[in-house]
């Protein structure tokens, strides 16, 4: 990570790297202009219009021919000059295209998340915003997408913006009594007033961050075990749900032993299967050692799969969903739990689809939550706690030491919109980001 | 013929006399120039000392063994400790004053400062060597020689007063404007702006229906402002309240036409925290009644002034709105109020030593840097005339952290923010309200003044005796432990858990005073009432003070670094052109100066701190 302030022009390809129809790479700095001029042997095309164009290396030679579109300062992603280059996107291509921008000496390869740093430098975005966007690069699924966006859109920001207000609001309510308390028109505040403010205010930060929790389980995938007894059919469900022979399967029991773990998008929902080893007393030291990670998987996992079989009846832990597996040998009893065969292929969709329910149920689908770091919690948690100290002390007409906690809860605030203590949190979040974004 | 000084002061008001005063307590050989020896402790607006958030100043002045809480205590009628019902860190003394005691007190307290010489002249110029000052020029021909110049100017500097729709230049009324002076600055070509106050009619008391109004009492135990005296030796005399009425809106509505602020003859920016009565009225019509503070001008004088209705209506409409307001119906009118306009100097060109950022040597304080209010005045005089003798004799500046004092959050405020409005201290400016109390002023800042030699051996004797005193019994209240049963027979409801509670711990709970500590430990009855107060304080703000101490320390270690005023902005990459514009232009002395700036980003300071830090680093 180069330290904030350096201001060399740099470059990077914005696609992922490989082969594909069109690869994208972006420039931004000062230099931004010459190099354009440089590639293309034409004046820069006017702003934000694409323009077709021959690009060659310094020596004349011709890379490709492709889209050139300038941003010119201050109306671009950084906030500088910047341009985009849509190639072809050939392994060949792109590496005649960054050798072509190095050789000149006007720029140098972007280092992880510095376009976005030099967005934030520029105050293009807050931080909750550049964390979203950081979501928005790593997000698997359609819900963790609409979460990434809502932030990246400034919903945070917004909400931030609206408690920020509130305080201010109440703020001045109690410093109008301590520093104007002394003119005739200043009235004396209604206490309940001040006290119903003070609780509206909690509350409302307190919902947020009650969802937080959801939020931050969904950026994570929601957790789900199979386990059971020994060849009840966990492996064979396991590589149905994933779709591939992933698990061994067998009709010895035991087989699997180690964790098996894959993430999968469920309709939107990220979703942690673990397929995990039958649960059995065993004179076998890696068996041993295997049950001893199921049961640890069991116990942290946000929803158990339990299996049962034909001949099988074992009763899963407390609040885990009972399946009948192999339910083409035999329906199950009364109470013997869901009917899936994976040979048949029945009974797998009403899985899924109850598998997904719970992941909803348990994460949201990302059309409400905000907070998206543990550090959002952290000080939204904060706030609502200076507020409800103040709440107390002005109970008590403390007005002063009132004041003190609302300026307490403005601090947690101003923290999570960048503030304050913006250089701890700078380095973790632009570090996350992957090159040319 | 030329005379030299370390120090000159020019002007003889409060933030004169505390410059000059402070300057020659150090040792330097000063002079305060005057144009009229009788200007000396005037107030030429209320006549009151103190309040919310003055008072913290006045006795911030005291600590530093300045003028003003003295000569309060002198000429005091009425005393009141305003928000006593609110906790220690809301509270501001307030005092109303005779004007003729006042204004005795203040020469006979210069009287006494040795190193010290007032003249009485107009300075009709100032002159330099390059870019440092070397004296001034008075008009009678006279030349002054000087290492360090105090420019106090007041409202001085081109005043024009607007009455209705006349206008006098002035500073005061009947007192002629500092043109010549005026003339002077400009051609230093320091940035100036204009600023606009204003001031109610005086009325004559003899006129006055008392019986109809309502009295407002002063305290039963006048507290005073300073901690030399004991007590306050005069009989205190009351105030009146009464209120304008919907016929008092209605006539100066009415006269409204012929009002400067409204046709905008007045450019100038006026105090949003002292609008006119006109102005009350345009922007809250709705409100059936404004209350207005009977103040008298002295124990012998007939003056009165009415708090709450400043104005420059027309001498007519002023009568007319007058004659409306219960008690005031048969009034006669003294002088009519006004509205002054004047030229003050852009306190963002100055160091948080109050000197010049361009001219050595040349320091400003008061209204010219555009606050308001005599607290501000004196409390800026005192640290220009310290560090004005400091620059005379070459040693390092003194400067107040705004976490030790209301005067280093003024100064602090001025200098990286500006003005936009005359400004006056408010409590909610500290950040560290809860220690930066009027009761503590002394145990901050006495140290603090000692250190930079003006402070008295006398004041720092009582200082000693005080500190030692509340120390001892801080050190008592904590080892004294009461049970349960002995905590609760005494009134003070504690869980019958078999714990010990120290007083101290018992005295931190809100519903509990020192008075119910007398109920376990008779023996603290001796205890003075200030030193009760301090303790009890300490014991309530523990968790908070002691929250603000960590704040305070890690504040330091994030934002003291210092920024060099040579730093050349425009070799720092990564900063926008326009906060390299603002950062040259201030000049921040460190990077919390810096965060304080209109419009500088946390991107901004991210990349100072990380410039900063590289430097660090590389040296």
């Amino acid at each position: 990570m180069r330290p904030p302030g350096d201001t060399a022009t740099i470059y990077a390809l914005a696609t992922p790297a490989g082969r594909s129809a069109v690869a994208v790479v972006r420039i931004s700095g000062s230099q931004t202009r010459a190099l354009i001029e440089q590639l293309t042997g034409h004046a820069a095309p006017p702003p934000r219009r694409a323009a077709l164009r021959v690009l060659r290396s310094l020596d004349g030679v011709e890379i490709d021919q492709g889209l050139v579109t300038y941003f010119p300062a201050p109306h671009s992603y950084t906030g500088e000059d910047c341009a985009e280059f849509g190639l072809h996107g050939g392994r060949a291509v792109i590496a005649a295209m960054v050798q072509a921008l190095s050789s000149g000496g006007l720029a140098r390869q972007a280092e992880p998340g510095e376009f976005t740093q030099r967005a934030f430098l520029a105050g293009k975005l807050d931080l909750t915003q550049a964390e979203g966007i950081a979501d928005l690069i790593d997000s698997e699924t359609e819900y963790q997408r609409r979460q990434a966006l809502r932030v990246v859109g400034g919903g945070l920001s917004a909400r931030l913006g609206d408690w920020r207000n509130g305080l201010i609001s109440l703020s001045a309510a109690l410093e109008a009594q301590l520093d104007f308390s002394d003119e005739g028109d200043v009235g004396d505040a209604a206490l309940g007033e001040l006290i119903r403010d003070c609780n509206e205010l909690a509350s409302a930060i307190q919902a947020e961050v009650a969802k937080g929790a959801r939020s931050r389980r969904m950026r994570e995938g929601f957790t789900v075990v199979i386990a059971g007894p020994p060849n009840a059919g966990k492996s064979s469900l396991y590589n149905a749900l994933i779709g591939r022979e992933a698990a061994i399967v067998s009709d010895v029991p035991g087989t699997t032993r180690d964790l098996l773990s894959a993430r999968l998008d469920f309709n939107g929902a990220l979703i942690t299967l673990i397929d995990s080893a039958g649960q059995r007393p065993s004179a076998d030291p890696i068996e041993r050692i295997g049950v001893g990670r199921a049961k640890a998987a069991v116990e942290s996992a946000d929803l158990v799969l339990w299996l049962n079989a034909p001949g099988l009846s074992e009763p899963g832990p407390a609040g885990s969903l009972a399946i009948w597996s192999k339910s083409d040998l035999q329906p199950p009893p009364a109470g013997g739990g869901m009917p899936i065969s994976v040979a048949t292929g029945d009974g797998l969709q009403a899985l899924e689809n109850a598998v997904h329910a719970a992941a909803v149920a348990a994460t949201g689908d990302g059309s409400d939550g905000l907070l998206i770091r543990e550090r959002h919690e952290a000080a939204l948690r904060a706030c609502v706690d200076s507020i409800e100290q103040a709440r107390e002390q002005i109970a008590v007409g403390r007005y002063e030491l009132a004041a003190e906690d609302l300026r307490s809860a403005l601090h947690a605030l101003g923290r999570l919109a960048g503030r304050v203590d913006v250089e701890d949190v700078l380095g973790e979040i632009f570090g996350r980001f992957c090159i040319g974004k | 013929m030329k005379q030299f000084f370390d120090v000159i002061v020019i002007g003889g008001g409060h933030a004169g006399c505390e410059a000059a005063a402070a300057a020659a307590r150090t040792g330097a050989r000063t002079a305060l120039v005057t144009k009229a020896l009788s200007d000396l402790g005037v107030m030429s607006c209320n006549p009151a000392i103190g309040g919310l958030g003055k008072g913290q100043l006045v006795r911030e002045i005291d600590a530093l063994d300045g003028l003003m809480a003295r000569a309060a205590d002198y000429a005091g009628m009425q005393f009141r400790v305003l928000n006593r019902s609110r906790g220690p860190a809301a509270r501001g003394p307030r005092a109303q004053i005779d004007r003729k005691l006042y204004a005795e007190a203040i020469p006979a307290l210069l009287n006494k400062v040795a190193h010290l010489s007032v003249i009485e002249a107009m300075v009709g110029d100032v002159t330099l060597v390059g870019d440092r000052v070397a004296g001034v020029l008075l008009e009678d021909g006279r030349r002054l020689e000087c290492s360090a110049l105090v420019v106090t100017a007041g409202t001085f500097l081109r005043g024009v007063i607007h009455i209705g729709q006349e206008r006098i230049p002035a500073g005061r009324a009947d007192e002629a404007a500092s043109n010549a002076l005026g003339h002077a600055f400009e051609r230093l070509g320091l940035p100036m702006g204009r600023l606009k106050t204003g001031t109610p009619a005086r009325l004559d008391g003899k006129t006055i229906d008392y019986a109809r109004l309502e009295p407002q009492p002063g305290d039963s135990e006048p507290e005073p402002f300073s901690y030399l005296t004991d007590s306050v030796a005069r009989v205190q005399r009351d105030c009146y309240i009464t209120r304008t009425t919907l016929e008092t809106h209605a006539a100066i509505r009415e006269g409204l036409a012929d009002s400067p602020l409204f046709s905008g003859a007045i450019t100038g920016r006026g105090p949003r925290y002292c609008p006119s009565i006109e102005d009350k009225v345009t922007r809250f019509g709705d409100r059936n009644g404004h209350q207005i503070f009977l103040e008298p001008e002295g124990f012998d004088s007939d003056t009165v002034y009415p708090n709450g209705i400043s104005t420059s209506l027309s001498p007519e409409t002023q009568r007319r709105f007058i004659q409306t307001i219960p008690g005031l119906e048969e009034c006669t009118i003294q002088r009519y109020g006004y509205a002054i306009e004047y030229d003050y100097f852009d306190p963002r060109s100055l160091f948080p030593t109050l000197e010049s950022k361009r001219i050595e040597g040349l320091f400003f304080a008061g209204q010219v840097n555009g606050t308001t209010g005599y607290e501000e005045a004196g409390a800026q005089g005192l640290l220009a005339g310290v560090n004005a003798a400091r620059r005379a004799a070459g040693v390092a500046p003194a400067i107040i952290k705004r976490s030790d004092g209301f005067v280093g959050v003024m100064i602090d405020d001025l200098v990286t923010r500006g003005v936009s409005e005359p400004y006056r201290m408010f409590s909610s400016r500290a950040e560290y309200r809860l220690s930066l109390r009027a009761d503590n002023a002394d145990l901050r800042l006495t140290p603090v003044g000692s250190a930079l030699g003006c402070v008295s051996h006398e004041r720092m004797r009582r200082f000693e005796d005080r500190r030692a005193k509340i120390a001892e019994i801080e050190v008592q209240t904590r080892t004294l432990v009461a049970t349960p049963n002995e905590a609760n027979a005494a009134g003070i409801a504690v869980n019958a858990d078999g714990v010990r509670r120290s007083a101290f711990d018992l005295l931190s709970r809100p519903d509990v005073s020192f008075d119910h500590l007398l109920r376990i430990w008779p023996g603290l009855s001796a205890v003075p009432s200030d030193i009760r107060l301090q303790v009890e304080t300490n014991a309530k703000y523990a968790v908070y003070l002691d929250r603000q101490t960590r704040d305070i320390e890690s504040y330091a270690r994030a934002f003291d670094a210092a920024l060099p005023d040579a730093l050349d902005y425009g070799a720092i990459p990564g900063l926008s052109n326009e906060a390299r514009l603002k950062l040259s232009e201030a000049r921040p002395a460190t990077l919390a100066h810096a965060y304080r700036l209109e419009g500088v980003t946390p991107a901004t300071m991210t990349i100072l701190a990380a410039y900063v830090k590289r430097k660090a680093a590389a040296e």
